[in-house]
């Protein structure tokens, strides 16, 4: 018995020593914690949402997006498109450095352009460029690009992390794979992946602030242990992507969850390259099967929006004007009968296993749906590299996906929607209505009029349905009652960390 | 005794090959590569001049057969290659990160020992009694709960009602601060220990109810030995046998990486290391790891057999 008496002391010492208070952190420093770490630090080459994350603290674009999407100042202080929308001149912010302490000028933003069209380099955002014929600099705060045609997209695709000015020495020769040079108001100090990334102020930068010392980041890979983080009070602010450990805080008096409509979309992407998918009766009739509120409440508690194809506030067509958004069960079996297949059919709709987390339960809603007009679905759930294997290469009936959103209609779409697309091959579909719609959007620089462009084009597309568009629900952020100043994006996007205070943040 | 350590660890080198060879193949044989695991569907954008350049980048522009060439010779020679994304030779990270697995798999172990065999040990000489239904249920409960759930629960309990929580993000290794990496360590070793304190238990117990029987120590009995001294001199030592095999695999195993706890308890441990490379297709890095892994295996096997000698003298490797 005194064996077992030696255990309990034993036992009992560790349990003290682990219930002793965690030492504090340093008062000034925003401890953030997320499940997923940025794959690399090159912004021209990194597309996943993790990576936008962090990269956006360090490097800027030459524009930027306000909370509502409207293209807002960055580097460049203003700009103006000619009248035929070929040429477009931007003013740069004037003393403006970098983290190595050189200053910004308008070499960098044509050393930084000539990397990305550079296909060496392999950069994500290139397509979007390509209208660029050359650019000039006329002086250091003034860029001109010269375009090939009429593109005001341009400007919307400026926004994006994937064209974040670099330094022209780092353009030419800058190693991107250890470190990070940027003008934005956070400065890289460490990263080790998986593990922690450690950012300071930068006490140069342009804006009003930052006003914390520096942000922690750590990877905590599992959410609910990010949450148990929070309710700990370990950490003052955290990015939660699945709605359904986000929602628990919905309740919860003593941290604060922040939402804000996203702009990707949750979506059951079918393929019209295959039969039965290549009629378009059929590919009507599932569209009029599905209810997709029941998706959205099933599969993230119904909190979200249903959506059309656009999920960019300034675009958005009230869903009562698109071809059978009411589930229509007499419709969708006339349409099959039409199509000559009454007796239904079999496909297998592709999902990753966890990208989105809703993403399985999205596909057995459908599944179940769908059966009520005889169409049995076979669900395949893929880890997430071997799913994109597949929908790259356009090898599904069909896929549930959660695709990124733009916030432009033209850098949104014309990847899938244009006769050359890049991405034609996983969307399978074109029309001339849709090919020409888009360039008329591309071209036309007065928004009321490219409003209604697209407006037709989604009503269109939403009739043809290539694709069914489901649902857009939140982007997730919480926060320690003392963290104000943060202002949540549909991007997701963490810029404003740069106006954060921890006021009364304890010991 | 040196001869025989010899003889196993040529032996051993052929497993060691064709460890090297399935972990090449598999890791090659899923669809995706590091290209389309860091671009995502954005892969889809790139011009063909754009994917080739990347695949030089990534090292994928070679024949499979030349890059398995290259990688074993290298190896051989104790580089296990780089991993770009972390800017570090493979043997680095992977030294780097054993030190935590191993600490967690000896806490683990010493957490399993100092349950499992009292408890077990009690169950066998209380045969039958309360305390060996107690025993027997604690076994139960303990193969039967995922460490998912025991971890989860303890967070939750931890977070919750004592609004502590030492593992979040934030890990300290042992050498920068002891009593703060204890802290961190506990509980994952607590979730880790649960269930193998259970087999452990079990495995004592019908051990111990077979050695009880036998004829020596029956004999040590009714030479009027205290009942103390016949169960700890004699039954038990012969009855630990087993209990030393199965901490030896159960031991293997951990130094593999113990995933779910790490993620779970946000540790940066091997089993992590290794699946994240997985998903980003880093394949130096989880050839590297597998291989470590499958070497590990060898000399706990090995140790093991040399310690079948030191419990039982009639053991004798020379």
């Amino acid at each position: 018995m005194q064996k077992s008496i030696r255990i309990f002391i034993v036992v009992a010492f560790l349990a003290l020593v682990a219930v002793v208070p965690v030492m504090a952190q340093g008062n000034n420093t925003l401890v953030m914690a997320r499940s997923a770490d940025t794959t690399g630090l090159d912004p021209h080459t990194q597309t996943a949402f993790a990576s936008f994350r962090l990269l956006e603290l360090i490097y800027e674009p030459l524009v930027n997006l306000d909370a509502d999407l409207n293209i807002v100042p960055g580097l460049a202080e203003s700009w103006a498109f000619s009248d035929d929308a070929k040429t477009l001149t931007m003013n740069l912010r004037q003393g403006v450095k970098f983290h190595d302490g050189s200053d910004f000028t308008s070499a960098d933003v044509k050393a930084t352009f000539e990397r990305i069209l550079n296909e060496d380099t392999g950069a994500a955002g290139r397509a979007n460029y390509t209208s660029i014929e050359s650019i000039d600099t006329p002086d250091d705060n003034t860029v001109v690009f010269n375009l090939s045609l009429a593109d005001v997209p341009l400007l919307a695709a400026m926004t994006s992390l994937n064209s974040a000015i670099v330094s022209s020495e780092a353009a030419e020769s800058g190693d991107f794979a250890s470190t990070a040079n940027g003008t934005g108001p956070f400065k890289l100090d460490s990263w080790v992946p998986d593990e922690k990334t450690i950012l300071s102020a930068n006490a140069d930068w342009w804006g009003e602030g930052p006003y914390v010392d520096s942000v922690e980041i750590r990877i905590i890979p599992d959410e609910s242990s990010i949450l148990a983080a929070l309710r700990a009070g370990e950490i003052d602010f955290a990015i939660l992507n699945d709605p359904l450990i986000a929602t628990l805080l919905i309740d919860d008096s003593s941290v604060t969850l922040n939402k804000v409509p996203a702009i990707a979309y949750h979506v059951l992407q079918l393929n019209p390259s295959r039969a039965p998918m290549d009629k378009l009766e059929v590919r009507q009739a599932m569209s009029c099967a599905i209810d997709r509120q029941e998706v959205l409440d099933t599969a993230s508690l119904g909190y979200g929006t249903v959506t059309g194809p656009l999920t960019i506030p300034a675009y958005t067509v009230p869903t009562d004007q698109y071809f059978c958004y009411t589930k229509d069960l007499d419709k969708a079996r006339e349409l099959l009968a039409q199509a000559g297949m009454s007796d239904g059919f079999s496909i297998k709709v592709i999902a990753a296993s966890a990208e989105p987390p809703t993403a399985l339960s999205e596909a057995q809603n459908i599944q179940s749906q769908l059966a009520e007009i005889g169409i049995t679905v076979e669900i395949e759930s893929l880890e997430l590299s071997v799913y994109v294997d597949r929908w790259l290469a356009g090898d599904f009936d069909a896929a549930v996906a959660l695709n990124g959103g733009r916030p432009d209609p033209y850098t949104m779409y014309a990847r899938y929607w244009t006769k050359d697309g890049n991405l034609q091959k996983v969307s399978n579909y074109i029309d001339d209505t849709l090919d020409s719609l888009m360039a008329q959007g591309r071209a036309e620089t007065d928004p009321q009029k490219r409003y209604e462009i697209f407006a037709e084009f989604q009503k269109h597309l939403v009739e043809v349905a290539p694709w069914i568009w489901l649902y857009n629900d939140f982007e997730y952020t919480a926060q320690q009652p003392y963290v104000s100043g943060f202002i949540p994006m549909p991007t997701d996007s963490l810029y404003s960390f740069s106006q954060v205070k921890l006021e009364g943040k304890g010991g | 005794m040196f001869r025989y350590l010899l003889r196993r660890i040529i032996t051993y080198l052929p497993t060691l090959f064709g460890v090297s060879v399935l972990v090449f193949l598999a890791i090659r044989l899923i669809p995706g590569d590091a290209i389309t695991a860091t671009l995502g569907t954005e892969a889809g954008m790139l011009t063909e001049t754009q994917r080739a350049a990347l695949q030089r980048y990534y090292g994928l522009d070679r024949p499979p057969l030349e890059q398995y060439v290259y990688w074993i010779g290298e190896a051989a020679k104790g580089n296990l290659g780089y991993s770009i994304r972390h800017g570090k030779p493979v043997l680095e990270l992977i030294l780097e990160r054993f030190p935590l697995t191993l600490e967690l798999a000896l806490l683990a172990v010493v957490i399993a020992l100092v349950v499992g065999i009292p408890l077990g040990l009690l169950s066998a000489i209380r045969h039958n009694s309360l305390l060996d239904l107690f025993g027997r249920l604690f076994a139960l409960v303990g193969l039967a709960m995922p460490s998912f759930l025991v971890g989860t629960l303890i967070i939750y309990v931890l977070s919750v009602y004592f609004k502590i929580l030492p593992n979040s993000g934030d890990y300290v290794s042992f050498a920068e601060d002891p009593s703060r990496n204890l802290q961190q360590m506990f509980f994952p070793a607590v979730t880790l220990g649960f269930a193998f304190s259970a087999s452990v238990m079990r495995t004592t117990r019908s051990s111990m109810l077979e050695v009880l029987n036998e004829d020596y120590v029956r004999t040590a009995r009714s030479k009027g030995l205290f009942e103390s001294r016949v169960i700890t001199q004699h039954a038990l030592r012969n009855a630990l046998i087993p209990v030393v095999t199965l901490i030896g695999i159960e031991m293997g195993y951990l130094l593999g990486g113990t995933f779910i706890v790490e993620q779970l308890f946000a540790l940066p441990g091997l089993g992590r290391l290794v699946v994240n490379a997985i998903s980003q297709r880093e394949y130096a890095l989880v050839q590297g790891a597998v291989l470590f892994v499958a070497l590990n295996f060898g000399i706990i096997n090995l140790a093991v057999d040399l310690f079948y000698a030191v419990i039982d003298p009639r053991i004798s490797y020379d």
